[in-house]
């Protein structure tokens, strides 16, 4: 989230359209009727009528998968009507810059796209920069090439009548959206935007909530209070473990993973984000104090500049590998892995095209799984199909102790680091996670310092001593996030101070001002609220250095002075050449006419309307679903996004507009369950609450196949099949599509075989092996699906 | 006429259901409020974050003298939450004081069909050997460019966002000391 929880209330106008808030954040949703009760509008976009539409003023149905082509047309809306923030769109972003004149788009496809490779040459896309480097602008915003014509031009498709053929939700009610979302293009007005997996899990993710991104820009609802683009996030700390690089692609603070063509930390560094404009901040410039404090953090007082502070030991992927979950997987099945962890995942029904997952599993020599219940990963071997007899997989099932067990902090969606306690023991012999990898690591240690084997110098190299009197000790771990002084032996204060000669550490710069020489921020429990908008200053502590609200500098004028007198986050105050309010995206006087432009991470210190980059384009184009229920993409000659990576073969297959596959699906997910359910089906009152796997269906499609609510019924794609009790609801409705009426399904995916016995078992088991050419997250919301009566067992002849 | 708890019980006892105790005419308060002692009397409070989703909602964790469990609730201090908790977050205690928590180190052999009880010094001392062997043998120094890359590309490690933040930045720290590079968790998907 660019802002947080509590700035909900804040706002004039709430879109909630990706998500279900009042049912998937349910306390949040408070924050929500707050601002309701001062006198917002909220409005709800969704395939479905859920608890969340009950409480919208507006509520409007799309086809899943049309997002873009609906929020396109909203693009187009606001600039036939001159509704946008004129002085934030020429100042703050860069709608006035000059694209490369090769640049162009025709029928679905951007310049410089290469079949065969499924891939665009980006070159045609880049901003032309002058003599100096400093990119060109037209700031009367009249140029043919500039930003902002070519935004016009490539939105003039969205029409009401387009959008409505695509998108399935009538013209009047586009309408209706359009103009109260819009409303929010003043500065003394506030929109915000709350989305979640049903933005993200599509082929076109990323460029789903770039759309809205724009569309906030053009509004000027960045970096202000009652703003944003908020992403409600599933689990309580998939922002900190992301911040921590769990992932292929980056090390802690999103700097990037080594890869082989940046053989030395010089090669590396190369890579940090330049910009010669004196303008911009570029705060990425300091990406080598970064890396290095880094290392240090990793090899200690190994890590030399004579060695380049152990930049080799790091492993480096290949120049364009992908690493991400989906190749993973597909590794996995054809056997690339001997050995692999499940550390608190159940992939086995988690993973879209799960099936494959848990054939893959088999594959393996041995997998160590760690979680508080059995699951379904651990358990794979005695799971449906499968005969342990055949399958060779060592399993070592570690049990851990639960979130209240144990001390630690986690991060919230609004990025707020709250430190827990522990309350008790765990069961049995269980254990913190961090004291199980603590163990661990020293036992694998071990086996080096006795028989060398490959490449042991990361591993006895590494810096591992977070122990007191004899036991793993979290707060050293918390210190070492945050980093020291290495020559004053001293906490740093914030990452400011970081250097890139090896005098500093930070295992992660985001989180350097967390545990300082003035305690742990993140256990801080005051409850002052100078700026009166919810902020809560010394409550717990934020990322980057406590800023609540980021691209805060975009709330003020040039004059450092704010743009909506009622919503004050940040003001210059010129007498003592101080900011007050928020901690300010960088100290320094306000822009004025010579100073830093506001959006400090970007090269050009400018938000990107244009956004070259992507993999996809530098404009959100709609593209249909991988599985979909039209022939033709109604926007242009190419059905699909045109870079994605198709999975073909074995257990991946897909069928589009097939009539055995005739129905849209999604999973989703329910109050009473979270996630795969392996920490709510479990608990006697969630799995009463919610005991079995359903899919819902319209009255109109129940008739049609001749459904009764409550019977079962078979849920089928060609990659697997599940039961499901029916419910047959109006919170679904057919949508017409261009003429047709398509058919809208969902199941939600908590539930597996393992417990309870008559649950169930997991809706992955439907989804395609497909994913954003972005991120690689799959596309679980929209596939297509066939729902029947399951078949009674034919009479035994007597 | 006063209410104490007795005679408070008698008369609730009295009416059907309780669905017209709040037409009594008297306040019901004093008597919830001691209930409510009762349940935590001489408890422990520990305040905790939930561990659902990312709202991050403030709950206090009630454990009895023997540091039990017996209780889980809402944060009335917490800012966003403000006291509220959702089904999920109503139910964690139940996390706790669970008979089907796993508190045993279980092992699968190859072609079993059944679980092992086994100690965590086996288990761990066995894992270790398993990384080492397969790190060894699917170690590689140079790709087929040429390219120094040091990294083992035989084991893969997917989790995990229901660790606390120093565990994940541990973790990783753990798993790139290995030189593994298929790193994925929750975030992906």
């Amino acid at each position: 989230m660019t802002n947080h929880y509590i700035d909900f209330r804040n706002s004039d106008v709430i879109l909630n359209m990706g998500s279900n808030v009042a049912e998937n954040h349910p306390v949040s949703f408070k924050w929500v009727q707050a601002a309701k009760d001062k006198g917002a509008l909220f409005i709800h976009v969704d395939p479905r009528f859920t608890r969340t539409s009950t409480k919208a003023d507006i509520f409007v149905r799309l086809r899943s998968g049309t997002d873009i082509a609906f929020l396109g047309g909203m693009i187009k809306y606001i600039l036939d009507n001159n509704l946008y923030d004129e002085f934030y769109v020429k100042n703050y972003t860069n709608t006035s810059f000059i694209v490369n004149p090769n640049y162009s788009f025709d029928d679905g496809l951007f310049s410089g796209y290469d079949p065969n490779k499924r891939a665009y040459d980006q070159k045609t896309w880049a901003l032309e920069k002058d003599e100096n480097g400093i990119p060109k602008r037209d700031i009367s915003l009249q140029d043919p090439r500039c930003v902002f014509q070519l935004l016009k031009k490539h939105y003039s498709r969205y029409t009401l009548e387009k959008v409505t053929q695509i998108t399935g939700t009538p013209a009047d009610d586009l309408l209706k959206v359009y103009k109260a979302y819009s409303s929010t293009g003043g500065p003394d007005k506030a929109g915000t935007i709350l989305y979640a997996m049903g933005w993200t899990q599509h082929t076109v993710g990323v460029q789903n909530i770039r759309t809205m991104s724009m569309i906030q820009l053009l509004l000027g609802n960045m970096g202000i209070a009652g703003g944003g683009v908020n992403a409600l996030r599933g689990e309580s700390n998939v922002q900190g473990s992301t911040d921590h690089a769990l992932l292929f692609h980056i090390l802690p603070g999103y700097l990037p993973t080594p890869r082989a063509q940046w053989a030395t930390l010089e090669d590396y560094n190369k890579t940090t984000p330049a910009s010669k404009d004196p303008r911009s901040a570029n705060w990425w410039k300091n990406r080598p104090k970064y890396i290095i404090s880094f290392l240090k953090s990793m090899y200690g007082d190994k890590a030399t500049k004579d060695n380049d502070f152990g930049y080799s030991w790091m492993p480096k992927l290949d120049p364009t590998q992908d690493a991400s979950w989906l190749n993973l997987f597909d590794e996995m099945y054809k056997g690339a892995f001997t050995g692999f962890f499940a550390w608190g995942m159940n992939p086995a029904c988690s993973s879209a095209n799960a099936g494959k997952v848990r054939q893959a599993m088999a594959k393996l020599n041995w997998m160590v799984n760690v979680n508080v219940f059995d699951s379904e990963t651990g358990s794979f071997w005695k799971g449906p199909g499968m005969n342990p007899k055949k399958i060779k997989t060592e399993v070592f099932q570690l049990p851990c102790a639960a979130f209240l067990e144990k001390e630690g902090s986690i991060s919230n969606s609004g990025r707020w680091m709250q430190w827990r306690y522990k309350a008790a023991n765990p069961p049995g012999v269980a254990k913190p996670d961090g004291d199980i990898m603590y163990e661990l690591f020293k036992k694998v240690r071990a086996l080096y310092e006795k028989d060398k084997g490959a490449f042991s110098e990361p591993i006895l190299n590494l810096k591992w001593d977070y122990e007191t009197h004899g036991h793993f000790d979290i707060h050293k771990v918390a210190k070492d996030v945050n980093g020291y002084d290495l020559s004053a032996g001293k906490l740093m204060a914030s990452f400011a101070g970081l250097k890139d000669d090896g005098t500093t550490s930070s295992g992660n710069w985001l989180y350097c001002a967390s545990y300082t020489e003035a305690g742990n921020m993140a256990a801080r429990r005051k409850k002052g609220d100078p700026t009166g908008l919810g902020l809560y200053p010394e409550w717990s502590w934020c990322w980057p250095v406590n800023r609540r609200i980021i691209y805060n500098r975009a709330s003020v004028d040039l004059d450092g002075n704010p743009r909506d007198s009622k919503r004050v986050i940040l003001k210059w105050d010129a007498a003592v050449k101080k900011w007050t309010g928020d901690v300010p995206d960088g100290g320094w006087p306000p822009m004025g006419k010579e100073g830093f432009y506001p959006f400090i991470m970007k090269p050009d210190g400018v938000a990107s309307i244009f956004g070259p980059g992507l993999k996809d384009g530098p404009f959100p184009e709609h593209y249909e679903p991988l599985e979909c229920p039209i022939e033709k993409n109604l926007m242009s000659g190419q059905r699909i996004n045109p870079v994605i990576k198709i999975f073909e073969g074995g257990p991946d297959t897909f069928k589009t507009c097939d009539p055995r596959y005739p129905f849209v699906c999604s999973t989703y997910r329910v109050t009473e369950h979270w996630q795969t359910g392996v920490l709510t089906r479990w608990l006697p009152w969630l799995i009463e609450a919610e005991p079995q796997v359903f899919c819902e269906m319209s009255l109109e499609l129940a008739k049609l196949r001749g459904i009764k609510n409550g019977e079962k019924v078979v849920v089928e794609t060609p990659r697997g099949k599940i039961w499901a009790v029916a419910i047959v609801t109006s919170r679904l409705k057919p949508f017409n599509i261009a003429g047709n009426t398509i058919h809208q399904i969902g199941v939600p995916w908590h539930f597996g075989w393992i417990h309870p016995k008559d649950g169930g078992d997991s809706a992955n088991l439907l989804t395609p092996t497909i994913g954003d050419p972005n991120t690689m997250i799959p596309e679980s919301k929209a596939f297509m699906a066939n729902v029947s009566k399951l078949n009674q067992q034919p009479a035994k002849k007597s | 006429m006063k209410i104490t708890r007795r005679t408070f019980l008698k008369i609730s006892g009295a009416t059907a259901a309780g669905t017209v105790m709040g037409g009594l005419g008297f306040d019901l308060t004093p008597a919830e409020v001691y209930a409510q002692e009762l349940r935590i009397k001489g408890a422990k409070e520990t305040t905790s974050i939930c561990c659902y989703c990312s709202v991050g909602c403030g709950i206090i964790v009630h454990t009895d003298t023997k540091g039990k469990v017996i209780n889980a609730e809402g944060d009335p201090d917490h800012p966003i939450s403000e006291g509220a908790l959702c089904a999920k977050g109503a139910s964690s205690y139940q996390i706790a004081v669970n008979s089907n928590r796993l508190q045993k180190v279980l092992y699968r052999a190859p072609y079993s069909a059944a679980w092992k009880e086994v100690k965590w010094e086996w288990a761990l001392e066995k894992i270790a050997a398993n990384i080492k062997k397969s790190r060894d043998a699917s170690f590689m120094q140079k790709n087929a460019q040429g390219q120094v890359v040091n990294r083992a590309n035989g084991i893969a490690s997917v989790g995990s966002a229901a660790m606390d933040n120093e565990e994940c930045w541990l973790y990783q720290k753990f798993l790139r000391a290995l030189g593994i590079i298929y790193i994925e968790h929750q975030a992906r998907i």
